[in-house]
């Protein structure tokens, strides 16, 4: 396994995606001899996952069994340890895509934060691009580093710590892209236009605040970026719910009811022993909204060198 | 490996997107094409040679010209208004008349100037305020200066051309439902894609992108064959087309039959097919058919028939002829059977499914060629399909994490003092229904007892089996 290439079988050494159900589930370091602990039971690695195939169905100690995933960028999203706010795939999407990203890209980004954004760039660039990141804070730089080597990508990636407002990018002329997710973005878009290739290329900046956005966005038309852009993506996830409404009694009779068209196509009405109408619902499947969505992330502005 | 080097530029016989504002078209460049785009007409000759992402000016004659920086012209001592109580419109603000403009243009006078006359002869130009002043050039900058910048296809630049242009081409899929699709549908170079799609090519070429020529993508179409016409709007190099297959969806059936019949009929075939490699297959074709499978009848018997067309023709016609013709079909016969065995391996690395067909009945069958722990998106325009796919896809089982979702786009005027939202898209982006494939239980596979299934399972198991899927 690695994050950029996917394997059939579970080995040592690989980090899988234990997945128990309801967006339930944690990554683990698979490891000979070692065990992990879920709600239905004991994981013996050496036993129970080494040697199955990813998408496997494997049971625990308790009876109770768990699916064993193949990690992907998006996965690891969803599980990895929070050392920073992370971003999310929704987010995540459009900006690979509106920085053209694809095999063979090289593009440059800060803070490396907790790698969230990291593992889709190294996945969208592999097997020629390569990614050279950004972390002014040494442990957040160090452990991105240690987590790379164990996902099998550290050959795409490189990781730097210094301040990239003070010190750039430490390469220049090289990328096709870049993305910031810092504080104050407008401090390194000089330093984002000297790493970009010299034929140009494109940049996005994340910001919360559309204060942020207004001092990135004077930066970039100073320093000379075209197709300044700056749009904002949410998600919308629904529950698929089947519905019973109940029909209300109007004092209609059986007959009016039925010519109505109501209890015709209604399989819960015509199966259900109760005759007296005035209990009759109609059922339907409906895509229900979360009660609660994330209202917002950041704004995100892209533009061009050219 | 297929970027780096020399900084992209625009070629003869390429592929370029013109674009003018927010507005976008593709071209191929050809010497001496009239091309029309926002009521211009305009040569591409000179643009050839240039980099990717030169404006041009549209010069008499229809020549494109590279476009210099210019500085703003109107920095002069600025004067402007506070506010607008004054301003009255009597419609007779502006001094120059149509037939003055008209003159202007006829006279072959840059754009720039015909602006910088219309601001000079508005009387109420100084009174407004800076904010005001600043909208109306550039309004009028839009109307009269004839730029055009020409760049570099990209799913970025297609997508959103489409969106705007032919959303009806597309199934109104947006551009960010586009990029969502990618990122769950994991694509990256050395995936074996499954791509359904009858969004005019775009998603493919999307796919096609993100792989950059590694791995392959077996591409299932309806009808007579694949719609490719915004793929090759991408000017893809050739290499990027070696391991893209197509496969009649009207095959599946037999294909997944075929495959529950195992070995013999397998067998059948590859002989066949190793006959028609090693041989001028002119003898082999009227044995050829007998061997094939009752499974792919339809698609022999038209093979058979051209090829006794073919015998024929063959003291009449010329010899060359008859042979491309063959070869055609022996190409077309070959193409099928190795996307047929990529499919047959059912190890594929992920399925994307965007087209205006009832996504259910395509989901149930093409989930059988992907392997286990492996992402799947669906697109619709519309919800209810999608709502009931997820319930059907919860009766087969093997999938897991199931999610509808949409999403919203926001777009941004970001100005000093003047930032606001520009518009809100909703509801007209489609719907995704995304997943991952898991290991199907045994015995499940001809899903008629699933029922004998259950009862099988110690009870505590099956309660979880309930509150555990997705």
């Amino acid at each position: 396994m690695s994050f950029v290439e996917y394997g059939d079988t579970i080995k040592d050494g690989d980090t899988a995606i234990v997945f128990l159900g309801h967006e339930s589930m944690f990554p683990v370091k698979v490891q000979h001899g070692t065990v992990t602990q879920t709600k239905y039971g004991v994981i013996r690695h050496s036993t129970d996952l080494i040697g199955k195939k990813y998408g496997s169905k494997v049971t625990c100690s308790k009876g109770g069994w768990v699916f064993i995933l193949h990690p992907t960028p998006e996965l690891w999203t969803m599980n990895l340890p929070h050392r920073t706010q992370i971003l999310y795939s929704t987010d995540i999407s459009i900006i690979t895509m509106m920085l053209e990203l694809k095999p063979g890209s090289i593009v440059c980004e800060s803070g490396t934060g907790s790698g969230s954004l990291s593992h889709a760039l190294i996945r969208t660039v592999a097997p020629t691009g390569h990614l050279y990141t950004v972390e002014f804070h040494q442990q957040r730089a160090e452990k991105a580093q240690e987590e790379f080597r164990e996902h099998g990508v550290e050959h795409l990636v490189t990781v730097t710590n210094q301040d990239v407002c003070k010190n750039g990018f430490g390469v220049s002329n090289i990328a096709d892209a870049v993305f910031l997710d810092i504080p104050s973005p407008w401090e390194a878009i000089g330093h984002a236009k000297s790493a970009l290739k010299a034929e140009g290329g494109r940049i996005c900046s994340f910001s919360p605040c559309i204060e942020q956005v207004q001092r990135t966005c004077l930066a970039m038309e100073e320093y000379g970026f075209t197709e300044i852009n700056t749009l904002e993506i949410l998600l919308r996830v629904y529950n698929v719910r089947t519905i019973s409404l109940q029909i209300p009694d109007l004092g209609k009779t059986a007959e009016d009811n039925s010519s109505s068209g109501f209890d015709s196509s209604n399989p819960s009405h015509q199966g259900s022993p109760c005759a007296n109408l005035q209990q009759g619902t109609v059922q339907f499947k409906s895509g229900v909204p979360l009660r609660e969505v994330v209202g917002h992330t950041g704004y995100l502005t892209f533009a061009t060198k050219s | 490996a297929m970027e780096g080097g020399p900084s992209p530029r625009i070629r003869e016989g390429g592929c370029a997107v013109l674009k003018r504002g927010d507005v976008f078209k593709a071209v191929s460049v050809l010497r001496r094409r009239k091309i029309i785009f926002e009521k211009q007409w305009f040569y591409l000759d000179n643009a050839i040679g240039h980099v990717y992402g030169t404006t041009f000016e549209v010069t008499s004659g229809g020549n494109l010209q590279p476009k210099q920086e210019v500085e703003e012209t109107t920095t002069e001592a600025k004067e402007a208004g506070t506010d607008n109580r004054n301003i009255v419109d009597d419609g007779k603000s502006q001094k120059l008349t149509h037939d003055d403009i008209k003159a202007l243009k006829d006279k072959g006078i840059k754009g720039q100037e015909i602006v910088q006359q219309l601001i000079e002869n508005s009387t109420t130009f100084r009174d407004k305020t800076e904010f005001a002043q600043d909208k109306y050039i550039k309004k009028k900058k839009k109307k009269y200066e004839a730029i055009i910048t020409i760049v570099k296809p990209s799913t970025r630049i297609l997508s959103t051309m489409y969106y705007a242009r032919e959303p009806g081409k597309i199934n109104h899929l947006r551009y960010d439902t586009l990029a969502q699709m990618l990122t769950l549908g994991n694509i990256h170079a050395g995936n074996k894609m499954i791509v359904m799609e009858t969004c005019a090519g775009l998603v493919l070429g999307a796919v096609m992108e993100r792989m950059g020529g590694y791995g392959s993508i077996i591409q299932m179409y309806p009808g007579g064959g694949p719609v490719r016409a915004a793929t090759s709007c991408f000017g893809f190099p050739k290499a990027f087309f070696d391991n893209l297959h197509e496969f009649p969806l009207s095959q599946v059936q037999s294909l997944l039959c075929g495959t529950l019949r195992a070995e013999p009929e397998e067998s059948a075939l590859l002989q066949e097919e190793s006959n028609g490699l090693s041989e001028e297959k002119q003898q082999e074709t009227e044995e050829a058919p007998m061997e094939i499978s009752p499974a792919e009848e339809q698609d022999t018997v038209d093979i058979a028939a051209g090829d006794v067309e073919c015998k024929e023709n063959k003291e009449k016609e010329n010899k060359e002829n008859v042979r491309e013709k063959q070869i055609k079909q022996w190409e077309r016969r070959k193409k099928l059977k190795e996307a047929a065995a990529l499919l047959r391996e059912k190890n594929a690395d992920g399925l994307i499914v965007a087209s205006k067909f009832h996504p259910t009945p395509l989901l149930l069958s093409l989930l059988e060629f992907v392997a286990p722990s492996r992402p799947f998106v669906v697109y619709c325009q519309y919800k209810e399909p999608l709502l009931e796919c997820y319930t059907k896809l919860r009766e087969r089982g093997g999938v897991i994490n199931l999610k509808l979702s949409e999403s919203w786009l926001r777009n941004y005027q970001v100005l000093p003092d003047r930032s606001h939202p520009k518009l809100t898209m909703s509801g007209g982006g489609g719907y995704l229904l995304s997943g991952i494939t898991v290991l199907l239980e045994r015995g499940s596979a001809d899903c008629s007892n699933s029922e004998a299934l259950k009862v099988e399972e110690p009870s505590s198991k099956r309660c979880k089996l309930q509150d555990l899927p997705c």
